[in-house]
């Protein structure tokens, strides 16, 4: 087995024992990424040198006797996050030339962790996406089938993720983003609650949904990464006061049952239309939680239907606010003109893509005089509804249970033209994310060959108990 | 709901965006099938639904105390614009 092939857990143990040092795992992965990436694309960028000296000195912190979950493991992350002196792109052409000037809270969190940065991952541009196929550089490949897309927004993650590249990246989820992406790689994909992780230094799109978390391997990697990444942060005034519990996240690992579990089935999210082979897996992952002591409960979330409308009506409103602020002026992208006017809008109509270019608009109309109330408030209106039928449906059942996607990966190029299909990706996504609700994806079996994902929801803090549950569909596979 | 090229037109000038006539014919088309769709949320019944609800997040606050911020960060922030007298420059406002 190749080091970079490890999990985090595998390669933390190999690591105390002495058996194998950080500068051999990284050497490892970025050995991969020269294999495969100029096929796969996953990496915008990679800062080898760096690279190799944060693992040197991961190296020296273990010999001095430290310990941690992260020192010395090798990820990505997603090209939206700022890291001190990295080129930060957002795979747009508006950030051209433009060099972090310091770090995100979690790259900060990261690094006193001791993690080592080997390189940033593509991206729809500004996150806006489903595929990757809306990055200035292009789009990323499935590695576990080129002709098909990774997933989006964070598919360059995912991807190098599922590629080995690395052993862990973060991604950003504002409406399935990590997850969605999970589901096409095969992955685990973690969405924590809203204000679990700090924002800060994480390019804004939505930032009433937004949300930073990881891709990895395995359940137990995922916790790891959260239990350093998560924490109030005085630079996010979103940020949540209350403290993840590393032990109950091992326990919930750990567990081999959970006696009175009630797992939720939204009749709205199964219905006849679904794939019926997506709904027999999904039946499946419902049967090993019933082996672990479940119940399964048919639920209903009335507004569920609503969720993607109030999504791309809330999102893009909040994108045109969100991006105003890239106007050539300061840094980025700066082409001469005649007067103002002229120079913001020759610079922007340059530099934003066709998906950000389409948001900023659709924001700019749901926000207009005259639409508001019909839109941007009607959709407020109903992201309540939402948010009271999962307060609801959680009076009856600790978790729901959903598929991620409604379909695997699909080819690449087979609905760029379609913007609408694009959103519809979404439709199992969305309600999470309106409501700030925990939710993860794990691998649930295969569809035609290819993985797709199982979706669980938990109360708001409640990522101990995702854990708890997707580690029993995860591991009776 | 169909949108005229007029309101596109529109939408970009408020929005700062030049775009290609190619651009505005495009985007007539996909905004309108967008706003189609999402149009469907004014058949939500919202007599039950309220502003307030915010859900669990409550305001979170902070002294506001003026921080040293570190000051090569501050000059590599600075230095990836038009700089002037230490003020980022910019076009003619008036």
């Amino acid at each position: 087995m190749h080091l970079n092939e490890l999990t985090i857990e595998e390669a933390q143990l190999k690591l105390d024992r002495r058996e194998i040092t950080a500068l051999e795992l990284t050497q490892a992965c970025l050995k991969r990424i020269k294999e495969v990436d100029s096929e796969i694309k996953a990496c915008l960028i990679i800062g080898e040198t760096e690279a190799l000296k944060e693992a040197k000195i991961a190296d020296e912190r273990r010999q001095a006797g430290e310990t941690g979950p992260l020192l010395g493991i090798p990820y990505l992350c997603k090209d939206n996050i700022m890291a001190k002196g990295w080129r930060t792109t957002a795979a747009s052409r508006i950030l051209e030339g433009y060099i972090a000037p310091y770090d995100a809270t979690v790259i900060k969190k990261l690094r006193a962790a001791g993690a080592v940065l080997l390189g940033k991952t593509n991206l729809d541009e500004f996150a806006h996406g489903a595929s990757t196929e809306n990055s200035a550089f292009g789009p990323t490949r499935n590695p576990l089938d080129l002709s098909r897309v990774p997933g989006g927004s964070s598919g360059g993650s995912a991807a190098a993720v599922a590629a080995n590249m690395c052993l862990f990246a973060l991604g950003s989820d504002t409406g399935g983003s990590i997850r969605q992406p999970a589901s096409f790689c095969g992955l685990v994909g973690l969405k924590p609650s809203y204000g679990r992780v700090s924002r800060f230094g994480l390019l804004s799109m939505t930032s009433s949904t937004d949300v930073i978390g990881p891709l990895a391997k395995t359940v137990a990697d995922a916790a790891l990464v959260l239990q350093v990444i998560a924490g109030q942060d005085g630079l996010d005034a979103t940020s949540v006061p209350e403290r993840v519990d590393q032990d109950a996240f091992q326990r919930a690992i750990q567990a081999s049952d959970w006696p009175g579990l009630r797992v939720g089935w939204p009749k709205e999210y199964f219905l006849k239309e679904l794939n019926p082979e997506i709904r027999r897996r999904l039946e499946e992952a419902s049967e090993k939680l019933e082996e672990a002591g479940a119940e399964i409960v048919e639920i209903s979330l009335p507004h569920a239907q609503y969720g993607i409308p109030v999504y791309y009506i809330i999102t893009p409103a909040e994108i045109s606010s969100n991006l105003a602020r890239f106007d050539g002026v300061g840094w980025g992208l700066s082409h001469p003109a005649a007067d103002l006017q002229e120079f913001y809008k020759k610079n922007r109509g340059q530099g934003f893509g066709p998906e950000a270019k389409r948001r900023i608009m659709l924001g700019a109309y749901v926000l207009s005089a005259g639409y508001y109330d019909a839109y941007y408030k009607q959709a407020q209106l109903v992201r309540n509804l939402i948010r009271q039928d999962f307060t609801e449906a959680f009076k009856k059942v600790d978790l729901i249970l959903t598929p991620t996607a409604p379909h695997p990966a699909f080819k690449i190029g087979e609905q760029v033209n379609n913007p609408l299909a694009m959103y519809l990706e979404d439709i199992f996504v969305t309600g999470a994310s309106l409501a700030g609700l925990p939710a993860i994806s794990v691998p649930a079996g295969l569809v035609d060959g290819l993985p797709i994902g199982a979706q669980l929801i938990a109360p708001r803090l409640g990522e101990a108990q995702l854990f708890q549950a997707a580690q029993f569909i995860v591991e009776k596979r | 709901m169909a949108i005229t090229q007029a309101e596109v037109e529109h939408l970009a000038e408020l929005s700062r965006i030049k775009l290609s006539p190619e651009e505005l014919e495009k985007y007539q088309g996909q905004l309108s099938s967008i706003l189609d769709y999402i149009s469907q949320l004014k058949k939500a019944d919202v007599k039950r639904a309220h502003l307030e609800s915010g859900g669990e997040i409550k305001n979170s606050w902070r002294p506001d105390s003026v921080k040293d911020w570190p000051r090569e960060e501050v000059e590599s922030a600075l230095k990836q614009g038009e700089i002037e007298a230490g003020q980022v420059k910019t076009k003619r406002v008036l």
